[in-house]
């Protein structure tokens, strides 16, 4: 028996309803340790072949939900969502917090596999070794709260009625789509508890392709025995100790970011990034906790840090509101980013991000982009219903449905923005573009890279696998090695990016999972391996887009104009300066000159097959 | 106070519980099973957390109710008082796992062991609880351990985690949620 994990994989085909149980050999654990990595490699041994051809949202994309050997044991219980993305058109590991993946290991499984399409919405129910494909018309249109009652409610009453005793017992964990996910917005997240979500990739629609509105798990027995026991207990002390001590993390999470970003690194996107510099005080994190915070320490699994805290608006307007913090990355997207600066607007634009399924960052994108467009005049009252002015809380809030309901102009939006921006281009004959700051088809997190101060440097966004994902960023760290390898080593754990504490991870991995993973196997072996799959299915591309990295190994045009206010004006990265060191990046990383990874580099890391693949690319590249 | 400090009794211990500050972090679920059972195991946890509405988790545990009312109904006699901290022991080879000590208590709080036929009640941890260790090393503090006096209201906490969290939801996130379970 493996430590710290099964080496089973629950796998389900919604067009058949069957259901099976596939193993996963210690060797492949090993190389890909789980979560991102495992997932990468289940998608490119199963659809590495046809890649190109595979719809992200249709019947051959696989949907993965994925734990990781420290999943339960180290704090913080994350789950990894992933496949083919319908917004990259590669692979996005998605992960969000809560009990999920714990309750999936409790149940016996490492993940859980989906191939297929159901005629009609279902939820998968799996307790422990029984698993239930169901209907799901009773909920299919709901929005998230709603989802997520009916279902924890009528699945702890079937729990209850099943006990022969009167014992009371716990809630199942739900995975779920909101309405966007059900009409296969690409900006679509899967959600978790309340205001869980993994947003990056849109996976929200990956389900709803799937017609698969919920999962719901419960898991009675225990997480899989560790290699070392007490030495776990020991560790599990140690790195519980040391993140408690992380007081303002745990006091404010990332909220106070949303002043200090704006004010002191001049890195948060205003007004579609069109300026990144704010100084207004009375959005900083005293004025949300003063007026909306309601809860301020809010968990997941065995976290001591608790980032998140909880909003609630009990007055005016917006009264009844219920979100998290907002976090930073929401209060910058869902806030300044739409010129909206009073708590209350960001947090109710949040909460409607959860009510609807929305992933918050991309939709927050999304609506900046529109907004811009409209005061440009390039989209008009005419093409919207309305007027969209900035700071215009409710005018938002209006299209975000539209969005998540494919309604009008939300139709198109809800492609996500660089697909609108080719859309609407195409509609109104002008390169829309300069306005869409997204990288790779996926909007770029709430830092920005103009003023130099905050942790993305010019390349992050350049050559990352995931886009403009500010968790998966491709950086050089200080030892001139990419950064983005470690954080495949975070996501494939699949443990939280905020809890990640190098030393004690690698001391989990030997006590938890009996492996010795030198930080020199992890950069010279482990990491690249991944990332070279990675990348080649995103090179990959297809059906609807394909990236060119001579082109989209970028970042965003408008991160090239100088910055117009602030103390950092005029601030900006130069375009001479990004190619540079995007070569210097590729050469580091094992890519060639088109920024594909090396055959010899391939073949020594085992995985020469893709090397075949990659000549796929290379033949576009050169024709066009 | 003063009354109760002088009806203190001795060496007795109980574990205060304060909803409002849980975190739903789950370490007591996870120091409990790691104490108990050798495993994480939330199901086979001595302290079980709800989360029947996401953000007011409830930590659910025995209260030591003065009148025992657990005990009284085994017909098997497995359950004792623990001399030296009040926490009720459970024989495991006299139990039956027949459910009698839940139908008693107020506050459904014993379960059957997830894969053994035996009931699972707190047993204090002999007097150093883990769950308040962790919970307070993290600084929540949901969990206390404070001296156990003659004349508290201890039973009331005997209650279902769903009756407590929809008192608690009316307080923090309103009327609305009322209906939430
Ligand atoms: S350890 Fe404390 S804060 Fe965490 S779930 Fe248990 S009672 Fe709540
Ligand atoms: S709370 Fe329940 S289990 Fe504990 S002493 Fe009271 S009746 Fe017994
Ligand atoms: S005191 Fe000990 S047995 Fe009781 S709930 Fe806490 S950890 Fe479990």
């Amino acid at each position: 028996m493996p430590y710290g994990w099964w080496g089973r994989l629950l796998e389900v085909d919604l067009s058949t309803k069957s259901v099976k149980v596939t193993k996963v050999d210690r060797s492949t654990m090993r190389r890909y340790i789980g979560g991102r990595g495992l997932g990468v490699k289940i998608l490119w041994d199963r659809l590495g072949r046809k890649w190109e051809e595979v719809d992200p949202l249709g019947p051959d994309n696989i949907l993965l939900i994925l734990t990781g050997p420290l999943t339960g044991y180290y704090p913080g219980g994350r789950v990894c969502v992933t496949g083919k993305s319908p917004q990259s058109n590669g692979v996005v590991g998605s992960t969000v917090g809560g009990e999920f993946g714990v309750e999936l290991k409790c149940a016996g499984y490492d993940g859980l596999i989906v191939n297929g399409v159901a005629e009609k919405p279902i939820y998968l129910w799996i307790e422990d070794e029984e698993v239930d494909v169901r209907d799901a018309s009773h909920i299919w249109g709901k929005d998230s709260r709603e989802t997520l009652r009916v279902l924890t409610k009528e699945l702890r009453s079937e729990m209850s009625k099943e006990r022969p005793l009167s014992d009371v017992c716990k809630e199942p964990s739900i995975l779920y789509v909101g309405p966007a996910g059900e009409n296969k917005v690409r900006i679509a997240a899967v959600a978790a508890k309340i205001t869980h979500a993994a947003g990056y990739g849109g996976y929200g629609a990956v389900m709803g392709s799937k017609m698969l509105k919920a999962i719901a798990v419960k898991g009675t027995g225990p997480l899989p025995e560790v290699a070392e026991p007490d030495v776990f207990e020991k560790a599990l002390d140690d790195v519980c100790k040391s993140l408690a001590q992380s007081f303002m993390m745990r006091y404010w999470g990332t909220g106070s970011a949303g002043y200090t970003v704006g004010a002191d690194t001049s890195s948060e996107p205003i007004r579609n990034w069109q300026e990144e510099w704010h100084d207004e005080t009375k959005y900083g994190s005293s004025f949300f906790e003063s007026k909306v915070w309601i809860k301020r320490f809010w968990g997941d699994f065995g976290c001591p840090t608790t980032c998140l805290k909880l909003a609630m608006i009990k007055y005016g307007k917006f009264k009844g509101t219920l979100t998290d913090n907002p976090d930073y990355e929401l209060q910058a997207y869902l806030g300044t980013n739409l010129g909206v600066f009073e708590p209350e607007g960001g947090v109710y634009l949040s909460a409607k991000a959860d009510d609807l399924g929305l992933c918050g960052i991309q939709v927050g994108n999304t609506l900046g982009f529109a907004a811009e467009l409209y005061q440009r005049g390039i989209l008009t009252k005419e093409d919207l219903g309305f007027e969209l002015k900035w700071g215009d809380v409710e005018s938002f809030a209006r299209l975000q449905e539209m969005i998540a309901h494919r309604i009008g102009i939300g139709d198109v939006l809800a492609e996500g923005t660089y697909r609108a921006a080719l859309k609407i281009g195409k509609m109104k004959n002008v390169n829309l573009m300069p306005y869409a700051v997204q990288v790779k088809g996926i909007g770029v997190g709430a830092h920005g890279i103009r003023s130099g101060l905050d942790y993305t440097k010019p390349t992050a966004y350049v050559c990352s696998l995931q886009g403009g994902d500010h968790t998966s960023v491709s950086n050089l760290d200080e030892k001139n090695r990419p950064e983005e390898w470690e954080i495949i080593l975070i996501d494939s754990a699949v443990v939280c990016w905020f809890n990640f504490r190098k030393e004690h991870v690698y001391r989990f991995f030997k006590a938890v999972a009996g492996w010795n993973i030198s930080e020199d196997e992890l950069y010279s072996e482990t990491a690249p391996r991944i990332a070279a799959i990675q990348r080649a299915l995103l090179l990959l591309g297809g059906p609807d887009v394909y990236w060119d990295p001579r082109v989209d190994d970028d970042n965003p045009l408008r991160f090239y104009e100088p910055l117009p206010s602030g103390p950092k004006k005029g601030a900006t990265v130069k375009k001479e300066d990004v190619d540079k060191l995007k070569r210097i990046y590729y050469e580091v990383a094992g890519w060639d000159e088109y920024g594909l990874p090396r055959v010899e580099a391939l073949e020594k890391l085992g995985i020469s097959e893709v090397g075949k693949a990659l000549e796929r690319v290379k033949q576009r590249l050169q024709t066009s | 106070m003063g009354v109760c400090v002088l009806n203190e009794e001795k060496a007795k211990i109980w574990i205060f519980r304060d909803y409002e500050r849980c975190s739903g972090c789950r370490r007591c679920e996870i120091a409990c099973s790691l104490k108990h059972e050798g495993r994480i195991w939330p199901e086979a946890s001595r302290v079980r957390v709800f989360m029947l509405i996401p953000g007011l988790e409830i930590p659910h545990l025995c209260t030591q109710c003065p009148d025992y009312p657990c005990i009284s109904a085994c017909l098997f006699k497995a359950l004792t008082i623990d001399e030296k901290t009040g926490a009720v022991l459970v024989d495991v080879d006299k139990c039956t796992g027949c459910g009698k000590c839940i139908d008693a208590c107020p506050g459904k709080v014993p379960f059957i062991h997830p894969r053994m036929r035996y009931a699972v009640i707190c047993d204090l941890c002999g007097g150093e609880p883990e769950c308040v260790r962790v919970c307070m090393e993290a600084g929540y503090n949901a969990l206390l351990k404070v001296p156990r006096f003659a004349t508290q209201a201890y039973k009331v906490y005997a209650r279902k985690p769903e009756d407590i969290v929809k008192d608690l939801a009316l307080k923090v996130y309103g009327e609305e949620w009322e209906g939430w379970i």
